[in-house]
């Protein structure tokens, strides 16, 4: 490849959980890259990965799990293996996370201010009221009314939504060059999520911020990502351009998935569902691992499918993929 | 807060005054403090001369009325055996009780919060696991015993620090103390370890189970994800979740140092409240006692409201108006 490095690349990434009744491969052959200013969405139903994959990327696996193959390239250099003061340098500096439940990653006995003031500190030597300043204006940017105020409040006294904006002020507060947004707005209602979608991408695309934003639902990532991939079971299914996608799904998954959304239905029929359950990724059996709840599976299916690109800019991995509906 | 304040106050009355009640009668029941307090050989005008100046001629509840009574002009009545004001005994000896109840509360929270951690972030550990198997010790062995055991080891064996007593002593505001003199330290260090193991297990335990259940919380990984040092993260982030549990519970119990002082007391001969009390019950010295309780029981009352109003601070979601007292 030419040109500058991609702000992120992953390639062939293994982070299995060894646990003692087995082990747990969450994340297994993962690749994908997302450059500056880009939007990918990261897309698949609970339990197959989504959130271990972000965590690998900030070096933030829990134990009994770990990072076993594969690279992380952040702006070319590989972060795998690096030390954990490394690692620091990065995290919430170059690389920031937003979590899922927004009433859970505010630490509830310590002030906004003295939250949002560590996270500017732990990376630069400023002082307390320049960190200050930076911290009223990153919860400005993030559409928080009277930030000096709100400032010095707890955060039981800021609504759900609100918490998120702090959470997504946080992760903006040093200017990083890519923001894992992990389902940062499942647990808020329709409009709030909108809202935060909506703003979240104007700010990254303002900024050149790379965005992964990770969702179990199809829709949100619909009007937002630029690209996306589907997760299932541990590996990325399919990848692409989100309209090329959305408008051909060629994985038997994405297909199923798509046509479970009900706005694609036709009016009077019945949604489509896709039958099944997740499979457990506790020493999951060779071969793909849709292949239980796959119309289309045949024999060869008992083996592990190769990434392929049938068409142009599309990834899949699949025997049998939806070519003949072009 | 004001509503907080003054229901709470109405209910502290209301409590001492049943407790007086039941002491006064409790008193009675044990037995009659003129069989112990008067000399059999005083011919009998002395013995009822005796009897009507301590006013034990009179029926119980004549008796507990004028008790009543003075209380309310903050008189709890005089000894019967060392003549002199009840209350007055109790604050000459209060100080050394509140020094090694203080001592060994300190004690409890700079060891017992550290090693509760430990334990919390390396459970498998075999620092973890020592820790675990001291916090069972100190649960399970009685008081009375680990204090003659550090007597027999630190003082007879050893030779390091002395047995009894409280030792060279300064005034403090004109309190006696005995932490800030060399001699007084060496006094005061195996009676405040004695009380304080009880606690200190207590502290491990809720430090543990308390590092255990914040470090998985999401704001704990949302603090590393910001970058910050692991230091910071425990320090600041888990310790200060962890104290909510450990004050209010040590607050709670920092009355049940006071009382659990008699046994310690008694052991070490620290001449505090406690062994003024065992002295007092074995004299039927009733004044002494009733007063003993009263005041202890004021002061858990102070304490508890002590405790709620520092809880409020340390946890922003508690408001002490929508508190149940
Ligand atoms: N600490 C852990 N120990 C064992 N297994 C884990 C741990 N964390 C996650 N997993 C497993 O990894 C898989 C993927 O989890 P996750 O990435 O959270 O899914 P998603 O975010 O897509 O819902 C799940 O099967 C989960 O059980
Ligand atoms: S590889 Fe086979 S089982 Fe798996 S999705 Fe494709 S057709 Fe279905
Ligand atoms: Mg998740």
């Amino acid at each position: 490849m030419n040109g500058p490095a991609p702000t992120l690349q992953v390639e062939g990434l293994r982070t299995h959980f060894f646990t003692k009744v087995g082990v747990v491969k969450a994340v297994d052959d993962v690749s994908f890259s997302v450059d500056r200013g880009e939007v990918l969405g990261l897309v698949g139903e609970s339990g197959s990965g989504k959130s271990v994959t972000g965590f690998s990327i900030l070096g933030l696996v829990d134990p009994p799990g770990r990072i076993t193959d594969g690279r992380i390239l952040f702006k070319g250099e590989d972060l795998v293996g690096r030390s954990e003061s490394q690692w620091r340098t990065l995290r919430g500096a170059r690389i920031a996370m937003i979590f899922q439940d927004p009433m859970m990653t505010l630490n509830p006995v310590l002030r906004i201010d003295t939250q949002m003031i560590e996270a500017i500190r732990a990376h630069e030597k400023v002082s307390d009221a320049t960190a200050r300043q930076r911290a009223r204006d990153a919860l400005g940017q993030v559409g928080i009314p009277s930030p000096d105020e709100r400032l010095k409040a707890y955060p039981h006294q800021f609504s759900g939504g609100m918490r998120q904006r702090v959470a997504i002020a946080i992760a903006l507060i040093n200017k990083p060059d890519l923001i894992i947004a992990d389902e940062p707005t499942t647990a808020l209602d329709v409009t709030i999520q909108a809202q935060i979608l909506f703003e979240a991408q104007k700010l990254c695309r303002e900024t050149g911020t790379a965005l992964i934003w990770i969702t179990h639902d199809l829709t949100v990532v619909a009007g937002l990502a630029d690209r996306i991939c589907v997760m299932y079971a541990g590996k990325i299914v399919e990848q692409g351009r989100i309209d090329d996608v959305l408008d051909r799904p060629l994985h038997p998954y994405t297909h199923g998935l798509i046509g479970s959304v009900p706005s694609r239905n036709k009016r009077g029929q019945p949604l489509e569902q896709i039958p099944g359950m997740t499979p457990s990724l506790m020493n999951p059996p060779p071969g793909c691992g849709f292949r239980a709840r796959c119309a289309r599976a045949a024999a060869e299916c008992v083996r592990d499918p190769d990434i392929t690109s049938p068409v142009d800019g599309r990834q899949i991995r699949c025997f049998h993929p939806h070519l003949e509906d072009a | 807060m004001l509503v907080f304040t003054i229901r709470r106050l109405m209910q502290s009355v209301i409590v001492l005054f049943v407790m007086s009640l039941i002491v006064f009668i409790g008193i009675y029941a044990v037995g009659n403090p003129v069989d112990i307090l008067i000399n059999p050989e005083a011919d009998i005008a002395e013995q009822e001369a005796t009897i009507r100046r301590l006013g034990l001629d009179r029926p119980l509840w004549s008796q507990y009325f004028s008790f009543l009574n003075s209380a309310l002009y903050g008189d709890l009545g005089t000894s019967f055996v060392h003549n002199e004001p009840a209350l007055e005994l109790i604050f000459e000896r209060l100080p050394a009780t509140l020094e090694i109840a203080v001592g060994a509360v300190g004690l409890a929270i700079v060891i017992g919060i550290p090693a509760g951690m430990v334990a919390g972030l390396r459970p498998d550990s075999l620092i973890g696991k020592t820790i675990m198997s001291g916090s069972i010790l100190g649960f399970s062995l009685p008081t009375f015993w680990v204090g003659l055991m550090l007597i027999m080891l630190f003082a007879v064996m050893l030779g390091w620090l002395p047995a009894s007593g409280r030792g060279d002593t300064v005034d403090l505001f004109g309190v006696p103390v005995s932490f800030l003199t060399w001699d007084g330290l060496t006094h005061i260090l195996l009676p405040a370890f004695n009380l304080a193991l009880f606690k200190m297990s207590l502290v491990i335990r809720l430090s543990r189970a308390g590092t255990r259940e914040v470090m998985l919380q999401d704001y704990v990984k949302f603090s590393r994800a910001k970058g910050l040092s692991e230091s910071r993260v425990i320090l600041v982030h888990v310790l200060k979740n962890i104290l909510i549990p450990v004050v209010t519970v040590l607050g709670l119990e920092l009355g049940n140092v006071i009382a659990f002082a008699v046994v310690t007391e008694t052991v070490f001969a620290w001449p505090g409240i406690g062994k003024l009390l065992i002295d007092s019950i074995g004299l039927l010295d009733r004044p002494v006692v009733v007063a003993y309780l009263l005041l202890t029981v004021t002061m858990f009352i102070l304490i508890n409201f002590v405790v709620d109003v520092l809880y409020s601070v340390l946890d922003p979601r508690v408001r002490l108006g929508d508190m149940k007292s």
